[in-house]
């Protein structure tokens, strides 16, 4: 009897025992599924519930919960040296009838515009009404005057290696800035600072991050991540990468 | 004296796993952390290696199951009994009043879960890194069931591992495959008596 039982459990050829483990595999792929689904929803009321134990939370802790609604931060080369008022400039090159160098100061003394927008990853994270302030982009290409020959813009990054495009059209978009300051301070170095892209109405890689020249070229040179196609060159958010109606 | 607990085919299952694991959780750890991602750098890099090791993960785990005693294991693993309840309730599960097969109750709870962790990574993954597979709502739900499957996971991991670290001779048992019989009495008292009635038997 004793044996019986020994045997029971270990090999299982007694009774055979309840296939737990199968049941929670099965279950954790349910749940999985259920918040592919409705995991937005839940997020976002995460969000709202946590914020105020977020911003009184003394330790920090609670900023390691992926809570979903933070920023990630997006290099593409290692490491990239850091540019302040004193060396940083905004080539804009290319089919233009006036070619510049702005400096940061220039940029400052333009027109801003403010926006409070969502920022959305292409991978799905977003971080909810994010306030931005800069030059409108249309301001720099009017005072540049593109030569008719002109129909894109590609932008390039002083990392050395990113680079994005634009439609003429898109770019001329009253909410395609230049930012100069993101949640209300300049733009720090890891947002891309000090000054970044802010394409309002795409996809977080639209949005060149330590911006350095805005070349305006005859036609649309596909981006970093577009060039491998792993992301749509036209990045709007909901028309692209998976379609869906939700206009940021 | 030493009995066996696992085969060459299953360590090496182990450790094929044990190295793809750790390649996902440290990319992991550079892509979702500003202070790693910046200095770090490189994200087409680390993304396909994160990418490329997380698809790796279940092949090992499959091509295991060309070995009988991993798919024997695997079944212990599934099967629960009466006392595994018992022994995950009761306070005195570690001084062998609740006799433990060769898996006790909580190794099969972490199998089963990283598992089905597994699963739910590879499936909210895909999703993320091929945008047009579904609608942007839904790769939001991915992003957020990644993350919170990733913490946990991470932290089973990280469970594992410092059982392990605690107990050399369990550790011993998945390296070479032998454990001592004083061991086995002592942490899997019923599976060493299993072993003993069949050495007797024959």
């Amino acid at each position: 009897m004793a044996v019986t039982d020994v045997a029971d459990v270990t090999s299982g050829t007694g009774p055979a025992g309840t296939p737990v483990g199968r049941r929670i595999v099965l279950g954790l792929a349910g749940l999985g599924v259920a918040g592919i689904i409705g995991g937005r929803a839940i997020q976002d009321r995460l969000a709202v519930w946590l914020a105020p134990i977020e911003s009184r939370d003394p330790t920090g802790l609670t900023s390691l919960l992926p809570l979903g609604n933070t920023f990630r931060f997006y290099s593409v080369t290692g490491g990239v040296k850091h540019k302040h008022a004193i060396d940083y400039r905004l080539d804009v090159t290319g089919l233009v009838e006036r070619t510049a160098s702005y400096t940061l100061a220039d940029l400052q003394a333009m027109p801003q515009t403010s926006l409070v927008r969502d920022f959305q990853c292409v991978t799905g994270w977003r971080v909810p009404e994010v306030h931005w302030q800069g030059v409108k982009l249309a301001q720099i290409l009017e005072l540049a005057a593109p030569l008719p020959t002109a129909t894109a813009i590609r932008f390039t990054s002083f990392d050395g290696e990113y680079t994005e495009s634009l439609t003429l059209e898109q770019a001329r978009r009253d909410d395609v800035i230049v930012a100069l300051e993101m949640l209300g301070k300049p733009v720090t170095h890891d947002h891309g600072g000090p000054v970044r892209m802010y394409v309002a109405p795409m996809y977080g890689y639209k949005s060149t991050k330590w911006l350095s020249g805005i070349e305006l070229t005859a036609e649309v040179i596909p981006g970093y991540w577009e060039d491998t196609g792993d992301y749509d060159v036209d990045g709007l958010i909901g028309e692209s990468n998976g379609r869906e109606d939700d206009p940021a | 004296m030493t009995i066996r607990r696992f085969t060459p085919g299953e360590h090496l299952v182990h450790r094929s796993v044990a190295v793809l694991m750790l390649t996902c959780i440290t990319t992991a750890a550079i892509l979702y952390n500003g202070f790693l991602a910046v200095p770090v750098g490189h994200r087409r890099l680390v993304k396909l290696l994160h990418v490329y090791s997380g698809y790796a993960l279940p092949v090992p785990i499959i091509a295991g199951l060309i070995s009988a005693a991993y798919r024997a294991d695997l079944r212990l693993l599934d099967r629960f009994h009466p006392s595994d309840w018992q022994w995950l309730r009761s306070r005195r599960r570690r001084d062998g009043t609740i006799p433990v097969g060769k898996f006790n109750a909580g190794q099969k709870l972490n199998a089963a879960v990283s598992a089905g962790s597994i699963v739910v990574m590879l499936a909210t993954g895909t999703l993320m890194y091929f945008p047009h597979l579904a609608r942007l709502s839904w790769r939001t739900g991915a992003s957020f069931v990644h993350d919170w499957f990733a913490l946990g996971l991470g932290l089973l991991v990280i469970g594992h591992i410092s059982y392990a670290v605690r107990d050399p001779e369990s550790r011993r048992g998945m390296r070479t495959g032998e454990v001592s019989i004083s061991w086995a009495e002592e942490h899997h008292a019923a599976w060493a008596a299993e072993l003993e009635a069949a050495a007797e038997h024959s």
